[in-house]
């Protein structure tokens, strides 16, 4: 147990390699930490398919650091133009894909490691939402997931500024904007953030350097105390029930089995499949059909020319619909501020869902239908606000005319923060099944 | 609802749907794509012939693009040397097709500054490096767009260079084509006539412009063949380390369950 296993040294048998570790372990706690955090780490036995995503997204944060480390030596943050009227920075990503001896394929898992992160870290999220993972003992875990999302978003958005191409240039003009719709300091504040009154080479540096040092090390600590305190309490499960009120004489939990050998060969088999995903974008439709790298960013970045549809990547749509969404002026304030604040507010708003949900149960299995209902809507509602923030407002879904896109996503986005807002009542209503004692199969 | 149905049942039910929505999701562009296309697009895209690893169009589609575009044109990504991947010989490169620079390591620039090109054009050429890809969209390829493009000149003389086009409306470039294919007009019906014949026939015209926009493609991505080719690889040595893994798990989990 993580309790007691601190003080756990290991007595060497007389091999060379057991005395270094015994020398080590008398000076480091790396028995102990392995045991703690795999070999005597108790996972429950049932989880299922959606628990693949933990460890995918450590995976997928493993590609993007170590792909980042060999873009860094040949990318260039600079915004003035060679010989040929590029810019240097747009030349040297040509050059890494033409040039760097495998640069196209460290570059394609990348760009592509960044959609994936988006896709593994949404499923690791609803999976918290399917089985009430964030409630009681684990809100600090969930509080630090979403801290993780946050800089995942900042991360995303600061990368993507660098190949500097029209869409890096525009949808950060865009977005550093939207900081100037806050009264009083908003002008002062997208100024401080640009370096420069438009986009341009200060805010390439400064957001190179965000992207390579500032927030993967807040990222990675992040990460660090995310698996920590889920360690600290224990993984929850599929049946949303505490293993550890169960536990034999030596304090293990039954339902419990060591995350290190079975959860380790469980979830190789897992990065099979994902890598084999993954390898499918990355070879053989490395632009996801403009969706993974937009066809426009393959233009140099041009301060003359404004894009005539300016959209963000995928990843970032449901919440570009909710800031779109907001088109009225509440009291002193433009339309423009309030976008920014639904934009902020949905992800925010999912720090407090530990105290909003009051259901007696965690998992969907044993919650009632009330649940059931609001959470397929929800996930419904957050794809096609994902959908529409693809698309230039005014769009008509099926071309119908009385499915207006902007009107859709005005009321998604008000069933979207709506869900959580009254879910303290509904949740509470909610005709749940006995909970049961043990885990289930299935 | 509230009935106590098999709490296993229901759940696989969710399960399923939620999958299937997944799948969905992942697959949403595809099917959205064509659907969205016309709204975007106004302009019909003509399809352009996929002609990576035909090497002999790709040879033509190179010389093509030394000849006519390379003069204003650069295409600063791509070295001379990348073309020996089109089966081309050193000395066939340095011979034919290298007139801008004596080095094969050299990238395929031009002579023409943008500074200059700016004050002698009104705005400088791009660079074609990528060209190819930076124009696809939901409407087509970017090979669809710069086939049509390029088979869409016609006289107005209401132009500084003569020239209009009716995918690229008052472009600022002519058509250096015209020799080949000849001038064309707009009808009245919007349509395009040819009302002085080139030296080739449309169908000739046709041919050598895929050729050379089959160049452009494979310019913009050199290592794409290359890259289908190591991904079939890596998807079986995956599929293999799937088999592996697999079997390696339910060994373990035999305990378990």
């Amino acid at each position: 147990m993580a309790t007691n296993s601190n003080f756990e040294k290991y007595k060497s048998g007389g091999t060379l390699l057991g005395n270094v570790l015994e020398w080590v372990d008398a000076r480091f706690p790396a028995t102990s930490m392995w045991k703690a955090h795999l070999s005597e780490y108790y996972a429950p036995k049932n989880f299922n398919f959606w628990y693949y995503f933990g460890s995918l997204a450590l995976l997928v944060l493993v590609i993007q650091v170590v792909t980042g480390i060999f873009l860094a030596m040949n990318y260039k943050p600079d915004a003035s133009l060679n010989a040929a009227g590029l810019p240097f920075a747009f030349a040297s990503v040509s050059y890494i894909m033409n040039d760097v001896d495998w640069g196209w394929l460290i570059r394609y898992m990348h760009s592509t490691g960044a959609s994936a992160f988006f896709i593994v870290v949404y499923l690791h999220m609803f999976r918290g939402m399917l089985y009430g993972s964030y409630r009681k003992p684990r809100e600090l875990i969930w509080i630090f997931g979403v801290l993780i999302f946050l800089c995942l978003m900042a991360e995303a958005f600061m990368g993507y500024l660098l190949p500097w191409g029209q869409m890096s240039y525009w949808g950060a003009q865009v977005i550093v904007n939207l900081f100037s719709a806050i009264p009083l300091i908003g002008d002062p504040l997208s100024l401080w953030i640009r370096g420069d009154f438009v986009i341009g080479d200060a805010t390439l540096n400064r957001f190179f350097a965000f992207h390579v040092v500032a927030v993967p090390l807040a990222l990675i600590g992040l990460v660090a105390a995310h698996v920590l305190a889920l360690h600290e309490v224990g993984s929850n499960n599929p049946d949303g029930i505490e293993i550890k009120k169960v536990m034999n004489e030596k304090g293990i939990p039954l339902d419990g089995i060591p995350f290190h050998p079975y959860y380790t060969v469980k979830d190789i088999v897992g990065v099979a499949v994902f890598l084999a995903l993954f390898s499918i974008i990355v070879f053989f439709m490395p632009e996801g059909g403009g969706y993974f790298l937009e066809y426009n960013n393959f233009f140099p970045a041009d301060p003359m020319k404004t894009p005539e549809h300016i959209a963000p990547v995928w990843y970032f749509t449901p919440f570009y619909s909710m800031l779109r969404a907001m088109v009225w002026n509440f009291f002193w304030l433009e339309a423009k501020f309030w976008g920014v604040v639904a934009m902020g507010g949905g992800v925010a708003i999912l720090a407090f869902l530990p105290w909003l949900d009051r259901s007696p149960a965690k998992s969907i299995r044993y919650r009632g239908p009330i649940y059931k209902t609001l959470l397929g809507i929800f996930v419904f509602s957050f794809l096609v606000l994902g959908f529409l923030g693809t698309k230039a407002p005014g769009y008509l879904v099926f071309g119908q005319a009385w499915l207006n896109g902007d009107v859709i996503a005005q009321a998604l986005t008000v069933y979207y923060f709506l869900f959580f807002l009254t879910m303290p009542w509904w949740s509470k209503m909610d005709k749940c099944k006995p909970v049961p004692e043990r885990v289930t199969w299935k | 609802m509230q009935t106590c149905t098999g709490k296993g049942d229901l759940e696989m039910k969710i399960m399923d749907k939620l999958k299937t929505l997944l799948a969905a999701v992942l697959f949403a562009p595809a099917l959205v794509f064509p659907a969205a296309a016309p709204a975007s697009e106004e302009a019909h895209l003509d399809r352009a012939p996929d002609l990576s690893g035909d090497k002999a169009a790709l040879q033509n589609g190179a010389r093509l693009f030394v000849n006519y575009c390379l003069s204003c044109h650069g295409a600063s990504a791509l070295r001379y040397t990348t073309l020996q991947e089109l089966g081309l010989t050193e000395a066939q490169i340095t011979e034919n097709l290298m007139f801008t620079t004596d080095k094969i390591r050299d990238p395929m620039t031009i002579a023409m500054t943008p500074a200059d090109a700016k004050k002698w054009f009104g705005v400088a050429p791009p660079d074609l490096s990528l060209v190819a890809r930076a124009r696809a969209s939901a409407g087509g390829s970017g090979a669809d767009w710069l086939y049509t493009y390029l088979r869409s000149f016609y006289r107005d003389e209401t132009r500084p260079t003569g020239w209009n086009n009716t995918l690229f409306a008052n472009v600022g470039m002519p058509h250096i084509l015209f020799d080949l294919q000849g001038e064309q007009v707009l009808g009245a019906d919007g349509k395009l006539q040819l009302s002085a014949p080139g030296k080739l026939s449309a169908q000739d015209y046709d041919k050598q412009v895929a050729d050379l926009v089959g160049f452009l493609t494979w310019m913009s991505e050199p290592q794409a063949e290359f890259r289908k080719r190591l991904g079939v690889g890596v998807l079986i040595f995956l599929a293999l380390l799937f088999g592996f893994a697999y079997a390696l798990k339910k060994e373990y989990w035999k305990d378990v369950h």
